[in-house]
């Protein structure tokens, strides 16, 4: 068995380590991103002022304060004072209030956004009393780049994956090289096994070299274990290329695959926080992202790479990834077909 | 003799369409089996069904007295009509990739020199001709050292040359006691290689034996053939008439100089006429009421 595992695996890799304008496409995406965004947004990417609001609850009630009534800040409601204080520290809010109880802001002085904030935060306080207590919270701040690159990482990693694994599969079928194959003692799972052994391996080796490129020219923020990381790389291109084989199964038609994985791709493109974070996002979205496999990889990269999280801290979204690979993984192979008809 | 392989009422239905219509048929061991018919005749759908690429809607197929199955696998060598290779992989890359499926390992320096592939052996796949890749596919075929091997048109598209050769390969193999099974549309070509022939047409067979044994069944003696248009006479009037095409009237006789007594009354002149042994071709024509349909 691992001999034939073994053989797909090598043939498979070589297809595509040969196929240099796909494999420089891998590679140079996700870098020529991360280098545009570095330029575009040095400093905070966001267009918005983002304000957060301390209470009990976590929904937000606008009728507490005037200031809530401010249009074009995003309020959202922490009820967790650390989670809340990190962000000022990292400059991830630009403001943090507590209208409920005691009445009080904290702000980080070296932010830039955080003093007209503040501004406008003080303005609105005097229609309301005007005795607002200040509390400050230093850090530096996390730059957009630090944020977007698990993003740019985990997005390559699904294209790479659904595309590279799905669409080639579908292809394979379609030019009657599965048909080929099924001639041979080749098993369904073994060739299934032979492609997600091959992308696997190829995905890691590509990501490794982009963060590494990106990690030394824009000296990109790494709080936690590289370890770690790699468990989240391997889970993520493994649940991702289970995702592909699952929709490759049994289509036939490379422009229904397309189709197909262009609908899964871009809900997760949009929904699990590629580009921005999605903490003021309706609680309802935020669920419906918690399907998407992405999302999975991008929450826990994040707190491994900004915020130092442990494996214990991001234990539930690798077991997450691990269930999802492992259904994936047996419906696509139980509907797994080497033929057209 | 035993049985390679046997096909028990074979069917396949596609929508409107019955393309193998309960066909069952035995293959001896060691011979040379062609199944041979028009385009669309079912023979392509026949073959892979017992490769077990394509599902029968009914029908079993049996391998050396069981259920092909594993062993079948294992054993047989497969060259598909059309079949696909890997991009950016070379020649020699295929075939250890393919080798390394099957337990049964042939020694690839052999095939490689039997299949004519030394100089090819680091070029990419997509780079070969038609007569390379059909070389490259027997090859494919050969991997595994098969106890019976199935050729699906293997000729289609070569030169003469490669034709010949490609036969002596053929013959080669058999003598080394592999069990073969080839479709073709050449009559000539199953003449040469095939120890037994089955006829198809309309997903059945319509005759079945060794092709000596088929015409003589068919035909008595030998064929005359002349030009219509030499022919003065009443055309409906000339007896064994078989077949008339192209211009060219056929008669199958055993009594060749009656025959000619006969036409030569109804002729302007016997000048182009040709006698001939009957051949396989003509029992096509004759069987199938069609030509190749090519």
């Amino acid at each position: 068995m691992l001999h034939r595992i073994y053989a797909i695996y090598i043939a498979r890799n070589r297809e595509f380590l040969r196929d240099r304008g796909t494999l420089a496409w891998n590679l140079a995406l996700p870098l020529v991103l991360m280098i545009g965004l570095s330029l575009a947004f040095s400093g905070d990417g966001r267009d918005q002022f983002t304000v957060g609001v301390l209470q009990e609850t976590a929904n937000l009630d606008i009728e507490q304060h005037p200031f809530l009534e401010t249009r074009f800040i995003n309020f959202v409601a922490f009820t967790d004072e650390n989670i809340a204080f990190r962000k000022i520290e990292r400059h991830q809010l630009d403001l943090l209030v507590r209208f409920d109880g005691q009445r009080r802001y904290w702000i980080n002085p070296d932010s830039p956004k955080a003093y007209f904030a503040e501004r406008l935060l003080l303005h609105a306080d005097t229609t309301n009393g005007g005795n607002i207590e200040k509390a400050q919270i230093s850090g530096d701040a996390i730059r957009y780049v630090d944020w977007v690159l698990p993003g740019i990482l985990g997005m390559n990693m699904m294209f790479s994956c659904l595309f590279g694994v799905g669409y080639v599969v579908v292809r394979y079928r379609k030019n009657g090289f599965l048909k080929r194959l099924r001639a041979t003692p080749l098993r369904p799972i073994e060739f299934i096994i032979a492609q997600l052994a091959s992308r696997l391996s190829l995905i890691i080796l590509i990501t490794a070299v982009i963060y590494t490129g990106t990690h030394l020219f824009l000296d990109t923020r790494m709080e936690g274990s590289y370890f770690a990381l790699l468990l989240i790389a391997i889970l993520g291109a493994a649940s991702m290329v289970s995702l592909g084989l699952m929709v490759a199964a049994r289509v036939s038609s490379e422009e229904l695959a397309g189709g197909l994985l262009n609908l899964i791709t871009w809900p997760m493109m949009l929904l699990s926080g590629v580009w921005f974070s999605l903490e003021g996002a309706s609680p309802l979205v935020q669920n419906a992202a918690q399907i998407f496999p992405l999302t999975h990889i991008l929450d826990s990269s994040r707190a491994v790479m900004l915020d130092g999280a442990s494996l214990i801290d991001i234990a539930p979204n690798l077991a997450a990834l691990a269930l999802m690979t492992a259904v994936f993984l047996g419906i696509g192979a139980t509907f797994f077909r080497w033929n057209q008809d | 003799m035993r049985s390679a392989l046997e096909a028990r009422n074979l069917v396949k239905k596609y929508p409107g369409v019955v393309a193998v219509d309960d066909l069952s048929f035995a293959v001896s061991e060691g011979i040379c089996f062609g199944l041979l018919g028009p385009n669309g005749a079912g023979k392509t759908t026949t073959v892979e069904i017992i490769e077990g690429v394509t599902q029968a809607t009914s029908g079993e197929v049996w391998y050396f007295g069981e259920p092909a199955g594993e062993r079948f696998r294992e054993e047989a060598g497969i060259q598909f009509q059309n079949t696909a290779l890997q991009d950016h992989v070379t020649v020699k890359e295929t075939l250890q990739m393919f080798r390394s499926l099957y337990d049964r390992k042939a020694d690839l320096n052999t095939i490689i020199e039997q299949c004519s592939l030394q100089e090819l052996l680091d070029r990419d796949n997509r780079k070969l001709s038609g007569g390379q890749r059909q070389r490259l596919f027997l090859a494919v075929a050969l991997v595994n050292r098969p106890r019976i091997i199935f050729l699906d048109e293997p000729t289609t598209g070569l030169d003469p040359q490669a034709r010949r050769n490609f036969w002596e390969l053929v013959q080669k193999i058999q003598s080394e006691g592999a069990t073969i099974i080839m479709t073709t549309h050449y009559m000539d070509e199953a003449q040469i290689l095939c120890n037994e022939i089955a006829i198809m047409d309309a997903g059945k067979i319509i005759a079945q034996g060794s092709p000596d044994e088929l015409l003589r069944k068919q035909y008595e003696g030998l064929i005359i053939e002349m030009p219509v248009e030499d022919i003065t006479g009443d055309l409906s009037s000339i007896e064994h008439k078989l077949i008339e095409t192209l211009g060219i009237i056929e008669i199958n006789t055993d009594d060749v100089s009656a025959s000619i007594t006969a036409l030569s009354a109804q002729a302007r002149n016997l000048n182009r006429i040709k006698i001939r042994q009957p051949n396989l071709e003509d029992l096509f024509l004759d069987l199938t009421g069609h030509s190749l349909r090519a």
